[in-house]
């Protein structure tokens, strides 16, 4: 164990620009750019795209969020008339593009993603810093096209964000409105291209040295993962809206009957990226969650291995459960689907068993970013539980397109959203050196945790009532309508809690409290440079001799133990203090 | 397991049979929950208890699964619960708890343990599913097409027609306590084909037929509506399924082919009836439309 306390090792200057300053405050480089919106708008550093990123998906999230409240409020009693038929389907057309296009991804696999894994794996950048700048460019471009939607007339699409064909064809949308969306799909669908081959690139060629596979933070494998996933994935999604395009403008009739064209060849297509998008979208926030709940243990991640397989294993199963979303077509294989559908809850249930194991024994310490992760379990529990029972397709047949298939998706999303804040809240000290309030963090953790309960449990059973999805005015029952109106309560904390989380960037700001390097006492490289990190990220490294080398340095008296083993004494660590 | 060690006379040998038959008592009661639980009513967990053998055998499938469902996911709430509680830091204690990172034999079994669960979920799924999609030779036959926004329903060999969107609600009529063939498609885009209280929805999907067979043993009327977005109208796309006795099935079916001239019957001779290979496409008449 002596071998881990070395000198730290002193990063090579870059650029023949040396590295004076011990203190990791590091000035070269901000100061020759620009600074300001000119520095926003031309940086390639990935910690500025990162936070672009970030920013702009959150700013997404409270606009389709919006959206999703006046759906709520059109709910509340059943023959409502708050907005029109068509305009009730253009909302929850562009709730659902916003959330899974325009945030819940982008956010985790370019936003935290970009600021993080450079940190993380030692890095002064991300292999692509142009590349990187251009996927931001092509997501802020598609984000702009999505929402030009509501400027033209006739409004924006309002198919759904699946668009099932032949509804999507000219003649069922027509207008500007579907064109802008399938437009503002395939910017954003290469710009999550050009990241994902910089994640990869990133992570295979840029480990600082010592930073072996296993020995990479258990968000940046998550990543290296999604990453791939996003290569497989993506594309195959770009090239069905280049062929709806041309369905809807050239003549052509790949997904219309009349012209000897497959509907169901869209589906296929679309959920062949939809599936493996579900776990593009899920396992950055799970990669979020295992760094966060050991830190505020005080312990190593549980199953450091196990975990880094069954994300693999998810990886892989996610590319063979794409036709699950089809049962009801009658027109696909049902127990192969079914069988790798339910076979996902293995290695998902060894990750939620390996998270309360690193809790186990623990001294947990209940910051907003550790309730926020655990909130993510609970709730995540939930989403996948009942992701089980629509694995079978004879329970699927009966709750397909109802309000029960809502529940179960948004009781997902919904935990994706706690890993969300649960990452915000961790490494906002680090991008920002300042610490949110953890008193209106933890207003903020409940009004979501119980919101989002009270909004999709009343889902369910109003689903297994009968209650199909997307439906503006619904059947005049009572039961019914009590269901709704609690889910709208839940909506309404939701939102509530978005206002919390908006102060308390606001105070952090006016009253800031500096968070120095470390303030988590966590184990990864990016908290051992500066909050912020300095333009090249690291003046020196620590010696990489486990996943947690931070630990190591600062801990050198409490290794992780492997199966069996005992803690040892270990002599040495009044040596480390010193160093 | 300790079970495979010999006994011994050590002191502690009376206090380890003594738990290992509470452990086995334990394990007996474990194994017996389903059989317990099988024999007393269960909850119906939310859902329709179905008005035909498949949809009551998918109730059942249901409830199985939420059986699993309530001990795993119960089991897992409680015990992230009592983690909670129990290993909060204490303020006045700064110390480092154990760094344990593996337990090899714990961590397979909760690989194992899961993987037995969903074999077991999937051959009751299987079982289930090959009753609910069979297609037995029918007694009946009706031809439903979706269309935006509504439904028609034609009876091969018969001129019975009828049709209906978004103001005027049709109703399918259909003989109880026989196996009755839909044969679903779509005029124009994907509709939903959805019944709540047959456990049972499908797509209807353009170009594609669709069979599928309802034996519903309870007479009455029941409600259906689109499940599938399919535009504008698609929150108002109702239909009623009325389930009657032979008898007065049969009087419906005479009493509408009287009331509906030839010109109609002529107009869905030329549709498809019966044809049972969902993977064949086929071109929807262009006469069957919104008109």
């Amino acid at each position: 164990m002596t071998d881990l306390i070395e000198r730290p090792i002193t990063s090579t200057p870059d650029e023949g620009d040396p590295v004076h300053h011990s203190d990791g405050h590091d000035d070269h480089g901000d100061h020759h750019g620009p600074s300001g919106i000119l520095k926003w708008l031309t940086s390639t550093d990935h910690k500025v795209i990162g936070i672009n990123y970030t920013v702009t998906s959150i700013l997404m999230m409270v606009i389709g969020g919006a959206f999703a409240e006046v759906i709520r409020a059109q709910l509340v009693s059943p023959t409502s008339t708050l907005v029109t038929l068509q305009q009730y389907n253009q909302l929850f057309t562009m709730h659902g593009s916003l959330m899974i296009y325009l945030f819940v991804g982008p956010f985790a696999f370019a936003g935290l993603a970009n600021y993080l894994v450079p940190l993380q794996v030692g890095a002064p950048d991300m292999a692509f810093p142009r590349l990187n700048a251009l996927s931001y460019w092509l997501y802020l471009g598609g984000s702009i096209t999505m929402l030009l939607g509501f400027f033209v007339s006739g409004g924006p699409a309002a198919f759904g964000w699946v668009g099932y064909a032949p509804l999507t064809s000219a003649i069922n949308a027509p207008g500007a409105g579907a064109d802008l969306w399938i437009g503002a799909l395939m910017l954003t669908g290469f710009s999550a291209i050009f990241s994902g081959v910089n994640l990869v690139a990133t992570i295979f060629y840029l480990r600082a040295p010592g930073m072996t596979l296993f020995r990479m933070p258990i968000f940046t494998w998550n990543m290296l993962v999604t990453g791939i996933l996003i290569l497989l994935a993506f594309p195959v999604l770009t090239a069905g809206l280049v062929m709806l395009y041309c369905d809807r403008h050239f003549g052509t009739h790949i997904f219309e009957v009349q012209g000897g064209g497959v509907p169901l060849l869209w589906q296929h297509i679309f959920w062949f990226w939809g599936h493996p998008e579900v776990y593009i979208l899920a396992l950055p926030f799970f990669g979020m969650v295992t760094e966060i709940i050991p830190v505020f243990s005080k312990k190593p991640l549980f199953g450091y291995k196990g975990m880094v397989f069954a994300t693999l294993t998810i990886a892989a199963l996610s590319l063979g459960v794409w036709a699950h979303h089809m049962f009801t077509t009658g027109a696909v294989l049902l127990p192969f689907f079914s069988i790798m559908s339910l076979l996902i809850a293995v290695p998902t249930g060894i990750k939620l068993f390996n998270w309360i194991g690193t809790m186990w024994g623990g001294k947990l310490v209940f910051s907003t970013a550790m309730l926020m992760a655990i909130g993510f379990v609970a709730t995540f529990l939930i989403g996948g539980i009942t992701g089980i029972y629509l694995a079978s397709p004879p329970l699927d047949f009966f709750t397909h397109d109802t309000y029960f298939v809502v529940a179960h998706f948004h009781s997902v999303v919904m935990a994706l959203t706690m890993g969300a804040f649960a990452g915000i809240y961790f490494w906002f000290p680090k991008m920002s050196g300042k610490m949110l309030h953890e008193g209106w963090g933890k207003a903020q953790f409940w009004f979501l945790f119980i919101g989002t309960q009270v909004f999709t449990l009343p889902g369910y059973l109003v689903g297994l009532h009968g209650m199909p999805r997307r439906m503006a005015v619904y059947p005049n029952s009572p039961s019914w309508q009590t269901l709704n109106q609690w889910e709208s309560v839940g909506a309404l904390m939701i939102g509530i809690s978005t206002i919390l989380f908006v102060v308390n960037v606001v105070i952090s700001y006016a009253k800031p409290i500096v968070a120095g390097d470390n303030p988590w006492d966590a184990s990864g490289l990016e908290w051992f440079t500066s909050s912020p990190p300095p333009h090249h990220n690291f003046t020196s490294l620590p010696p990489i001799r486990s996943e947690r080398p931070v630990w190591d340095y600062n801990h050198p008296e409490a290794p992780a133990l492997g199966h069996g083993k005992h803690q040892t004494a270990v002599p040495a660590a009044a040596e480390k203090v010193e160093a | 397991m300790d079970s495979a060690t010999p006994l011994t006379d050590s002191p502690d040998s009376v206090t380890t049979t003594h738990q290992r038959r509470s452990r086995r008592r334990a394990i007996l009661l474990a194994l017996s929950t389903p059989l317990i639980l099988a024999g007393c009513q269960l909850p119906s967990f939310g859902a329709y208890g179905g008005v035909s053998k498949t949809g009551t055998d998918t109730y059942k499938l249901w409830q199985g699964f939420s059986v699993a469902a309530v001990i795993i996911g119960g089991g897992t709430a409680l015990l992230m619960i009592f983690v909670v509680l129990r290993f909060r830091a204490r303020k006045e204690d700064t110390s480092l708890p154990k760094q344990t990172q593996y337990h090899v034999p714990l961590e397979i079994l909760y690989t194992i343990l899961p993987i037995i669960v969903v074999i077991g979920l999937f051959a009751a799924t299987v079982v289930v599913e090959n009753e609910v999609v069979a297609n037995p030779t029918p007694q009946a036959t009706v031809n439903v097409t979706a269309f935006q926004w509504g439904w028609k329903f034609t009876y091969p060999g018969h001129r019975a027609y009828i049709v209906g969107q978004t103001t005027q609600t049709p109703t399918m009529v259909m003989p109880a306590d026989e196996d009755v063939r839909i044969n679903l498609r779509s005029a124009d885009v994907v509709h939903g084909f959805y019944v709540p209280k047959f456990n049972f929805s499908r797509f209807a999907q353009p170009g594609l037929l669709n069979v599928f067979t309802f034996n519903i043993t309870k007479p009455g009327l029941y409600k259906g509506q689109c499940a599938q977005l399919c535009g504008l109208y698609h929150s108002l796309m109702y239909f009623n399924v009325k389930v009657l006795p032979r008898e007065q099935y049969n009087d419906w079916i005479a009493k509408q082919d009287a009331s509906t001239p030839a010109v109609n019957a002529a107009a869905q001779s030329g549709a498809v009836t019966g044809e049972i290979n969902p993977h064949v496409p086929i071109r929807p008449a262009q006469s069957q439309g919104a008109n």
